[in-house]
């Protein structure tokens, strides 16, 4: 009886150290739930859901702060994510955050750019390139359309454009299931 | 030696409706009085553009330079004059456009000079640059550069080259028709790329329901050592890259990988034939044989400039009065063309004429009821159904899990399916909408990067400002307080002891408040001596852009100056 006690005793704290051991050792870094919201949002970083960029929205979102449905750039398909990954129930984008827009990038009137540089301090991801007083241009890969490089430019002459789909990018519609010849068939 | 032959599991046996077409010799089609010649026709970058509108060009010159060493070449299928390089609608199933270069024949035909060389005195290395140069790409349809495929894979040799001539799909025939015809083209192509590689072997895969294809191939490949002509059983997709392979060497390649990873490569007779124009006679890509068939009165097959308008091609075959639509590629794999007025591609193996009576109208989709039709007939060993399935509820990781990239969208399936569900419709829908999803997510990711990197930048140039500018100050102080300490301290330490506070700080600030005043002023002056220029001298429509682009702005600004509440 008592040898059993102590075998079972001496198994439960050999497994209580392992668990401390592992719990130390494998410890995750930062916060997964953060990590996981910020890589459904787009990461546009426009700052249109009122923080300063996607993560801290991310954060706001885990800590409770801030509505899941603030982020136009993800538009409804973000918010449908984000409902899916936290159990919440999904809504409408709100109105005073903005509307989805289809993807944009924005274009420098080079011959119109003074090269203030204003707009390079503007841009969140560094998609403008230009120094002092020179021409400046945007790499429009990297540009992610947050439309934050337009105010601060004293010529007015970055214009956003929508990104056309191209053969490359275009993606096979999903089938429409023709309702009309299914019911001619059972009427006939 | 006879290879012995393996098997690929499943494909169907549709009616081949080969024999119209393959009745009637290769025919040349007349030259079209405007060509209009894509940029991008093969996979891989963008190539640019070396022409301009108002050029004059010769025939095979070389119009487009491949981006990288991922694309091909391009060039001008005539000689003329380039009228435009412009987005033109492509035959593509999307009906988009892209960058395509118009020309107007002159009907001179001038070739460039022409050069001409040995294959056997090259090494593989220029070879492939000869043929990136030209333009040369899987002509089976896939349209992959063929430079690409020669490079040998993961197991550093390719052993056996597979030559497909099993051309399975229905109706199409000009493998058929070129084998019979330029056989010693062919033989000539399949030694030059058999150099390339170094292959100890080759085997030309023939459907064998082209007898006659197999005893041209036969003839003019009689004397070489090694190579071997070997009548495949007659299936769709036996012309398919993968399944060819396997029924040729029993080897299965899974998705991701390649043929030459595993020794074996595979190359339709066409692009040999091409290979061999390309160094034999220094010749780049310029035609292809295209099939006219379906609801047309005189099937056949016409050598065609890449560029040449399908309407132009359908005038020849002349399709019957109740063609209702034209389908790009065979039956199974091909698409319906939005338009007929788009140019021939080095993609279009057939332009197909189809009527309500020869291909009649899919009935209506029903519900899924689980037969196993399509599981027994998908060459590639998956479960369309449940692909099906899952592609249907948009389930995209269960798609993957299910092997749907292994998928070569051949049709099998729908072919076979009693409920009438396009299959390959939600299995490419599925498919793009991934690959999509993957470049989305590449773009983000780096978006998230750069932002992390630019934020940790600014943190630190802030840092790096203020302890800049309390050494400044510091600096300033020791000036009050004497010229000599000030020198004697050339980089004084922020720990300094503040001995004289405000009066030394003032005469600064007024010199920097003076500054930023004036650098204001520059800039208003710049606005309003810009400004003009900006608006000026424009078009109306331009005018019209720049109002909407105001009132735009105008909105950001309004809301830039109503901070959003903080939600709770
Ligand atoms: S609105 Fe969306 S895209 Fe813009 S910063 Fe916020 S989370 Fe990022
Ligand atoms: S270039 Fe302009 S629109 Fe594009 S990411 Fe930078 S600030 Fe945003
Ligand atoms: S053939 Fe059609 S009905 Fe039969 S299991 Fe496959 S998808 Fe379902
Ligand atoms: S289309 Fe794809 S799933 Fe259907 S039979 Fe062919 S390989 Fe199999």
């Amino acid at each position: 009886m008592l040898s059993a006690l102590l075998v079972m005793a001496g198994i439960a704290v050999v497994l209580g150290a392992m668990l401390g051991f592992a719990s130390i050792r494998f410890k995750v870094k930062g916060d997964p739930l953060v990590d996981k919201i910020d890589a459904i949002l787009p990461q546009t970083q426009c700052g249109q859901c009122s923080y300063p960029g996607c993560k801290p929205y991310a954060q706001a979102i885990a800590k409770g702060e801030a509505e899941i449905n603030q982020c136009p750039p993800g538009g409804e398909e973000g918010i449908r994510k984000l409902a899916d990954l936290l159990g919440k129930e999904f809504k409408p984008l709100s109105a005073e955050h903005g509307v989805e827009k289809p993807k944009q990038v924005a274009i420098i009137d080079e011959a119109v750019c003074i090269g203030c540089t204003l707009c390079t301090q503007a841009c969140p991801v560094d998609a403008i390139v230009g120094a002092a007083k020179q021409m400046h241009t945007i790499v429009a890969p990297l540009c992610t359309g947050c439309e934050l490089c337009v105010p601060p430019c004293p010529v007015d002459c970055i214009a956003m454009v929508a990104v056309p789909e191209t053969v490359e990018t275009w993606k096979w519609r999903y089938p429409v299931i023709r309702l009309k010849e299914r019911k001619r068939e059972q009427a006939a | 030696m006879m290879a012995s032959l393996f098997s690929f599991k499943g494909g169907v046996k549709p009616a081949s409706h080969k024999d119209e077409s393959a009745q009637v010799p290769i025919t040349l089609a007349p030259l079209p009085s405007r060509l209009v010649v894509p940029l991008r026709q093969s996979a891989g970058g963008m190539p640019l553009p070396l022409v301009s509108a108002g050029q004059r060009v010769l025939k095979g010159e070389r119009i487009g330079a491949p981006e990288g060493n991922f694309s091909s070449a391009i060039h001008a299928p005539t000689s003329g004059l380039v009228v435009a390089v412009e987005p033109r609608m492509l035959p593509h199933p999307s009906g988009l456009s892209a960058l395509c270069v118009e020309i107007e024949a002159d009907g001179e035909e001038r070739w460039i000079d022409l050069v001409p060389v040995n294959y056997e005195t090259e090494t593989p290395d220029a070879l492939r640059d000869i043929l990136r140069d030209a333009g040369v790409v899987g002509l089976g349809g896939a349209t992959f550069p063929s430079h690409l495929k020669l490079k040998p894979g993961a197991s550093g040799r390719i052993e056996t080259l597979i030559i497909n001539g099993a051309e399975c799909e229905p109706w199409i025939t000009c493998d058929d028709r070129l084998m019979r015809e330029r056989s010693d083209e062919i033989a000539r192509g399949i030694a030059i790329l058999r150099h390339i590689v170094s292959a100890e072997r080759v085997l030309i895969g023939i459907e064998d329901n082209k007898p006659q294809a197999i005893a041209a191939v036969r003839a003019a490949t009689a004397g070489s050592e090694g190579v071997e002509v070997v009548p495949v059983p007659t299936r769709y997709p036996a012309g398919g890259e993968r399944q060819l392979i396997r029924v040729l060497t029993g080897i299965e390649i899974p998705y991701g990988r390649f043929g030459a990873d595993f020794g074996v490569q595979c190359f339709n007779v066409a692009t040999a034939c091409s290979v061999h124009r390309a160094i034999d006679l220094g010749q780049p890509l310029i035609s292809r044989i295209v099939t006219l068939a379906g609801n047309v009165e005189r099937p056949g097959n016409v050598e065609a400039l890449i560029g040449t308008p399908i309407d132009a091609l359908l005038k020849l075959a002349m399709p019957k009065a109740d063609t209702d639509r034209t389908i790009m590629g065979g039956p199974m794999m091909g698409f319906t063309l939005p338009r007929t007025d788009l140019p021939v591609t080095k993609a279009a193996n057939c332009i197909l004429a189809a009527s309500p009576a020869l291909f009649p109208p899919q009935g209506a989709e029903m519900p899924c009821i689980r037969c196993g039709a399509c599981t027994r007939a998908c060459p590639a060993e998956l479960q369309p159904h449940e692909l099906y399935w899952f592609s249907r509820a948009k389930n995209f990781g269960k798609t993957q899990e299910y092997g749907i990239f292994d998928c070569i969208e051949c049709g099998c399936c729908a072919y076979v399916c009693p409920s009438n569900i396009p299959l390959v419709d939600y299995y490419r829908f599925a498919k793009s909408s991934m690959r999509t999803l993957e470049r989305e997510k590449a773009v983000a990711d780096a978006a998230r990067q750069r932002f992390e990197f630019r934020t940790e930048r600014d943190e630190r140039d802030k840092a790096e400002k203020a302890a800049r500018l309390a050494a400044k100050t510091a600096a300033g102080r020791q000036a009050a307080e004497g010229p000599g300490a000030a020198k004697a301290t050339a980089a004084p330490t922020a720990t300094q002891a503040p001995s004289a506070e405000e009066k030394p700080l003032t005469p600064l600030d007024d010199r920097k408040k003076a500054l930023i005043a004036a650098a204001i002023q520059r800039i208003q002056s710049q606005k309003t001596g810009v400004q003009p220029k900006n608006t000026d001298n424009l078009s109306p429509e331009k005018q019209a852009e720049i109002r909407e682009i105001e009132a735009r702005r105008n909105k950001v600004r309004e809301l830039a100056k109503t901070p959003p509440e903080e939600p709770v």
